[in-house]
């Protein structure tokens, strides 16, 4: 065979750049259309959610309810959604006393004494769905991405289980499950939101102490709510635009 | 489950109470800067002229290479999906720190030093091809490519392109090894993680690691071959080693003293970390055994008049401490930023399995695993044969 070197170099390299447009395109074909409810417009909803501290009295329910809708794995030290307990004695909101056993899954055994004046209060726990997520930032093949509507999410057939989003999270939301050996978090129960339900954790709430709030729909009670509450997000300091908003949160709150 | 349950103290996020990054990473880090240091000590005979570190300046790019190879492996099996980790070549996601890793690695390791090792040896392989017989013979005349242009005009060719590759080699080290540190200086979550000073200060300790593996593993190769250690050589090694340590451990220093100052938010926690859950990782065996124990070893064979034969015996065990520090550095850095809660309220405890996946029986192969390699390529590719030295 007479072949020069630079023809061999010319069509190895058409080979190469063909093959590679090729994989590209069948990649496209094979990862389809994002999945969603027919009427449903993605550009139509912003999401996040409304959490009102005061009203929440850590029955658990949010968490079981969660586990059940989402088949969360039941070991202590999986969850999407959980509930923690704290303790604080007012002149030391450095170090506050912070439980949450079984992420209260089976809500709280009575701890502390009522009048020994300190304050008590639960605090529920989700993704905050981030809209500048270091999350998102951080996956090295996009596996996590954030929705249109302002969701973050896991396309688990991609994720490689390289863990980076789980250290990178500031707030501990996420975790591999061992059965797919992917990351695993909060969807915001998109599953339900984009058919117009609320999620799980919010129907399960007895006390409204969860809201779920569509920030672009101007009916939503949400924009009321952000109004007339003092509510602060979780570590502002990390500058993640976290969209999961708390009524009431404490300065010793974690 | 129960266990992992007790070994926390305070208070973790549920999720937290389990370790993301085991030993593998770790493992990963320290082969990486090992890969990195070594290059970077063969290129300062190339491009710098150091004519008394010589003798190594082969076994350095065969180890970089041994080392190499290696590096990726306990990422992948640290991977929930190993077998999507080509994605990572695919559909890269851009604003991911990680997502380069694979590209960074393979330019380095294609493009730098395998073509860098194969110009340099090109002539020696071919003389072999030429002399040896049955499948020797083959594997030689592959090594060549089937091309057995020896001609001076051809060597004179490889020596300048050599050259020229290990100027690109040396920031390509730079970047391999600096990037890994990025990795982890970049995630703003974690304040044992994040500062700017983590992409050099890895960078100072890779190269430290690398000149101690090198020094090592000539002295080691003398001795297997029953040669006498070529002093000159070693005595510079062990000076550009103690210098690269007092800048890393100066590093290091800065950026403790710069935590215990400023004592922001999360300092009481990893405070209270580094006297308790890393006191012996990190005080005892990175800092003083480690560090300052190699560090007084080699500056007691610049300030006293030794034999050579108590230096040989001073420079080993100063290469070991130093292997033994880095190697504890990377440990307190990778595990103890997983130690702490982001709550800064609690601790966890990190329990290792043994014959598990990312166990200690998987990491004391894949640590012994380069050195196999290196033995074949040494075996394959002598760096000691006086007769084919380079030209000119």
């Amino acid at each position: 065979m007479n072949t020069t070197r630079r023809e061999f170099l010319g069509r190895s390299g058409c080979l190469l750049v063909l093959s590679a447009s090729a994989a590209s395109a069948w990649e496209a074909i094979l990862a389809g259309r994002p999945e969603a409810a027919e009427s449903y417009s993605t550009a139509a909803h912003w999401w996040g959610m409304c959490i009102d501290i005061g009203k929440c009295i850590g029955c658990g329910n949010c968490v079981r309810a969660c586990k059940q809708e989402n088949d969360v794995p039941l070991d202590p030290t999986f969850f999407r959604t959980w509930v923690e307990r704290y303790h604080v004695v007012p002149d030391d909101l450095e170090r506050p006393l912070v439980d949450s056993p079984n992420g209260g899954y089976d809500g709280f055994p009575e701890r502390y004494q009522r009048d020994d004046g300190s304050k008590n209060f639960f605090v529920p726990k989700i993704c905050n769905h981030c809209a500048a997520s270091p999350c998102v930032q951080v996956c090295p093949v996009g596996a996590t991405f954030d929705s249109p509507d302002g969701v973050v999410l896991v396309d688990k057939t991609y994720c490689l289980g390289c863990r980076y989003c789980i250290q990178a999270c500031p707030y501990g939301c996420r975790f591999i499950d061992p059965r797919s050996r992917t990351v695993d978090k909060c969807t915001l129960c998109y599953h339900r939101i984009t058919k117009g339900q609320t999620t799980a954790c919010c129907e399960a709430c007895p006390t409204g102490a969860r809201r779920l709030a569509d920030f672009k729909d101007p009916k939503d009670p949400v924009h009321a709510f952000l109004r007339d509450h003092p509510v602060h997000v979780l570590k502002p300091q990390m500058a993640t635009h976290s969209k999961v908003y708390y009524n009431a949160l404490d300065g010793s709150v974690r | 489950m129960e266990g992992l349950l007790q070994g926390v103290q305070g208070f973790m996020y549920p999720n937290e109470i389990e370790l993301q990054w085991s030993l593998l990473i770790v493992l990963y880090r320290f082969i990486t800067g090992l890969v990195a240091g070594a290059f970077i000590l063969a290129s300062l005979e190339r491009v710098f002229n150091v004519q008394a570190v010589k003798p190594t300046y082969r076994l350095a790019l065969l180890t970089a290479l041994a080392f190499l190879l290696v590096a990726p492996l306990p990422l992948q099996l640290h991977l929930g999906h190993p077998g999507r980790s080509f994605e990572m070549y695919l559909t890269p996601h851009t604003a991911s720190a990680m997502a380069m890793f694979g590209f960074v690695y393979l330019w380095y390791l294609m493009a730098v030093l395998v073509l860098e090792i194969w110009l340099d040896y090109r002539r020696d392989i071919v003389l072999m091809w030429r002399e040896s017989r049955g499948w020797r013979r083959r594997i030689y005349g592959a090594l060549a490519l089937w091309s057995d242009n020896i001609s001076d005009e051809a060597l004179r060719f490889d020596d300048r392109l050599g050259r020229l590759l290990t100027i690109i080699g040396i920031p390509s080290a730079f970047l391999l090894h600096g990037y890994v540190g990025f990795i982890f200086g970049s995630v703003k979550a974690n304040p044992w993680w994040s500062t700017p000073l983590m992409p050099i200060v890895f960078l100072f300790s890779a190269i430290v690691s690398g000149i101690a593996l090198v020094m090592l593993v000539y002295m080691a190769a003398a001795w297997f071959r029953d040669r006498r250690i070529d002093m000159a050589c070693v005595d510079t090694i062990a000076r550009y080693l103690m210098y690269a340590f007092i800048i890393d451990f100066s590093l290091e220093m800065l950026d403790l003293v710069h935590r215990v100052y400023e004592a922001d938010e999360s300092f009481k926690t990893l405070d209270f970390m580094v006297r308790t859950r890393l006191y012996t990782s990190q005080v005892l065996v990175q800092i003083i055994l480690g560090t300052l124990a190699p560090i007084a070893l080699l500056a007691a064979t610049q300030v006293f008049k030794l034999g050579a034969a108590v230096r040989t015996r001073l420079y080993l065990v100063a290469g070991v401490l130093t292997l033994v520090g880095i190697f504890a550095m990377r440990w307190n850095v990778v595990i103890g930023g997983q130690l702490f809660s982001k709550s800064f309220l609690g601790y966890t405890t990190y329990k290792i399995g043994f014959a598990t996946r990312e166990g200690l029986l998987p990491a004391i192969v894949l640590m012994l695993l380069p050195f196999a390699i290196l033995w074949i390529l040494v075996k394959l590719l002598p760096p000691w044969r006086p007769d084919h030295a380079r030209p000119g």
